[in-house]
């Protein structure tokens, strides 16, 4: 009889070894990975009758290291806000996987998703309840969640304001009472309040002042080393990308074009739409005009792509097998770049 | 003629003095004050009106001079106090049947206003339930609910409650069920095109990614910001209902004598209405004051209510 309780105490101690070697295997795993994942919407049906089909998102794979920040660039409408709602699980994604930590979000529910995976969306102006505080709009998750009693809720409260750098009035205003870059902090508390390992920021800054935007990207920089967040940083301004992501890819009619290190895609695009997008950068000179950058204006219609490569009707080297056979994402280069281009 | 020539000149001298940055400014600001000003005045006006009905719904009994319901046929058809044949024991007069005119109005508050509050909640229930599925699903729920809502926009109110209530016998509770279950459209209509354009607001997004319950977020994050565009809804039903509950009176399907209704005291009225007006003029006064008060109570609230008031 009395043995049986040091057996109890003795089982839990080995535990520990047992996740030591879990954890090792966890750092190899990358936070995010996503697999073949498409997204198929129908358009234009009624009760009766049935719609055209668009393809938002094909056959989209990525892995983004733990701790990294994997930029995701593209025009608007080429599916980078649909393949973020895939991962925040508010669309269902028509195939493919999503794995967190290496487990299929698939099957699992929401609530034990956003311990995960957290947004911080574009509008600060319309991500903000205009009817709650700020204190109920940031102890949210946690009231959702069930985490921890009212008054470890407000000092948790109090914590994140200060974390993301809020007076901690600010916690008993209302959105319309805070300008934009502060509405921006309270979204960034509200997604951070609950320690995510991931952060999806779809266009966190383009709704924002440009030096207001400089603070916030600090902001989520300081953070990313704080917590030791992972980041899928979507935008389609180059410079922000550039000032802090590890990786970018680039996203082209709902397609992975290119996939590389920062350097290399700004560095050495081997995707003619990289470069093109790199070009159509407007500069801060006055004087300069929009330039040119020899992509016509054939804006495709997503819902019918064209065959071949999606992208040579407004190629400037278009050849033959351009419009006969889509080029595959294929490892280019021996650094762990992937580029889908016949002439690359 | 010489001090029509000095003022221009006074007031040309005087605008560049006080700076030419006001003058952009001044109409825009001037226009928004005139306007808080009257959208308050109507509040307060509404405010007043509805609130001295109630307090008279409740008081009735005791503000009443007489029984409402106590026929005196000696004292028949006796005219207002202001008429030449006018006493002070009848204020307002008597009907047909000798009834105190002041104390069948003051009971009758108690109708309209039961009718207009209990109408109004009836048909916010259902109107705002269909309104804000629709709304925020879309799709086949938006194709089937608006479905229903054309169905009940093309029946005629007024003859449809006419012939169910004669099916049934008309009551004060087969007219607020009857309207109740009538007037729910345009709460239907409002809340499906608001919630409409919340559906995609981020904040709602936001409360979809941390798992939020669907009753949450249809009570919690939608529902408070379309309360606005609702009450506006509501107080214009209320009014309308209270019409309604007259008109049905009026033709005999409502609220059924000796009940004090406001239309029924038209009705009543009506064959009198060449020689003695007041009895038809008094009832349909005190329905027209209720009516636009509670309409101006709700657009004053709505100012009140927008997101841009509360700062």
């Amino acid at each position: 009889m009395n043995a049986q309780p040091i057996i109890e105490v003795a089982e839990p101690r080995q535990l520990p070894s047992t996740s030591d070697s879990a954890s090792a295997s966890r750092a190899a795993t990358p936070a995010l990975e996503i697999c073949g994942l498409s997204k198929t919407f129908t358009l234009g049906g009624g009760l009766f009758k049935r719609g055209r089909t668009l393809g938002a998102v094909s056959d989209v794979s990525l892995r983004i290291p733990r701790g990294q920040v994997m930029g995701l660039v593209g025009e608007s409408g080429c599916g980078k806000s649909t393949l973020a709602k895939m991962l925040l699980g508010l669309t269902t994604p028509s195939d493919g996987d999503v794995l967190v930590d290496g487990r299929p979000v698939r099957d699992a529910d929401q609530k034990a998703l956003a311990r995960h995976i957290q947004p911080i969306f574009q509008d600060p102006y319309s991500s903000l309840n205009p009817r709650k505080r700020i204190a109920q709009i940031v102890g949210l998750p946690l009231r959702v969640h069930g985490i921890g009693t009212p008054r470890e809720q407000r000092a948790r409260i109090a914590e994140t304001l200060d974390v993301v750098g809020l007076p901690r009035r600010a916690a008993e205003q209302f959105p319309g009472q805070l300008s934009g870059g502060q509405r921006q902090r309270v979204a960034i508390a509200r997604a951070l309040i609950m320690r995510p390992d991931i952060v999806i920021c779809d266009e966190p800054t383009s709704a924002l002042d440009v030096s207001v935007q400089a603070q916030i990207l600090n902001l989520l920089l300081d953070l990313k080393a704080e917590f030791g967040l992972t980041y899928l940083f979507i935008s389609h301004d180059l410079a922000v990308v550039e000032h802090l992501v590890d990786r970018v890819a680039v996203m082209y009619l709902g397609r992975i074009v290119e996939e590389g290190t920062r350097e290399q895609i700004f560095g050495s695009p081997r995707h003619p739409y990289t470069r093109a997008l790199l070009d159509s950068a407007l500069t801060p000179e006055p004087g300069m005009g929009v330039p040119d950058i020899g992509l016509g204006d054939a804006t495709p219609d997503p819902s019918d792509p064209p065959a071949g490569c999606a992208f040579h009707p407004r190629c400037p080297k278009a050849q033959a097998a351009c419009r006969q056979q889509r080029p595959r994402l294929e490892d280019i280069r021996s650094d762990n770049a992937r580029v889908a281009c016949h002439l690359a | 003629m010489t001090t029509s020539s000095v003022s221009p000149t006074a007031s040309s001298a005087s605008t560049p003095g006080t700076g030419l940055g006001e003058i952009p400014l001044q109409p825009p600001a001037w226009s928004r004050v005139t306007r808080r000003l009257f959208g308050h005045r109507g509040l307060a006006i509404g405010l007043i009106v509805v609130g001295l009905a109630i307090l008279i719904a409740i008081f009735a009994p005791l503000l009443a001079p007489h029984d409402p319901y106590h026929q005196d046929i000696a004292n028949r058809m006796v005219p207002p106090v202001w008429h030449d044949k006018g006493s002070w024991e009848h204020v307002l007069g008597t009907d047909k049947l000798g009834r105190d005119t002041l104390s069948r109005l003051l009971f009758g508050t108690r109708i309209s206003l039961t009718i207009g509050l209990v109408v109004a909640l009836i048909s916010g229930v259902i109107g705002t339930t269909l309104g804000v599925l629709a709304g925020y699903f879309g799709g086949r729920v938006d194709a089937v609910i608006s479905y229903v809502i054309t169905t009940r926009l093309a029946m005629p109110v007024v003859l449809v409650a006419l012939a169910l209530a004669s099916l049934t016998g008309g009551s004060l509770t087969t007219v607020i069920v009857l309207l109740g279950l009538l007037l729910w459209d345009r709460f239907a209509v409002v809340s499906r095109s608001v919630t409409q354009q919340m559906r995609d607001a981020e904040y709602v997004y936001a409360a979809r990614t941390l798992g939020c319950s669907l009753p949450y977020i249809l009570l919690r994050e939608v529902l408070p910001n379309i309360a606005g565009s609702l009450i506006v809804v509501m107080t214009l039903e209320m009014a309308h209902a209270i019409l309604l509950e007259a008109t049905l009176s009026f033709l005999g399907m409502g609220v059924q004598p000796p009940l004090p209704s406001w239309g029924l005291m038209v009705a009543e009225g009506k064959a009198y209405m060449f020689f003695q007006p007041w009895v038809i003029a008094i009832p349909g006064i005190a329905l027209f004051v209720l009516v636009l008060a509670i309409n101006l109570l709700g657009d004053g609230l709505r100012d009140l209510n927008a997101p841009g008031g509360r700062n």
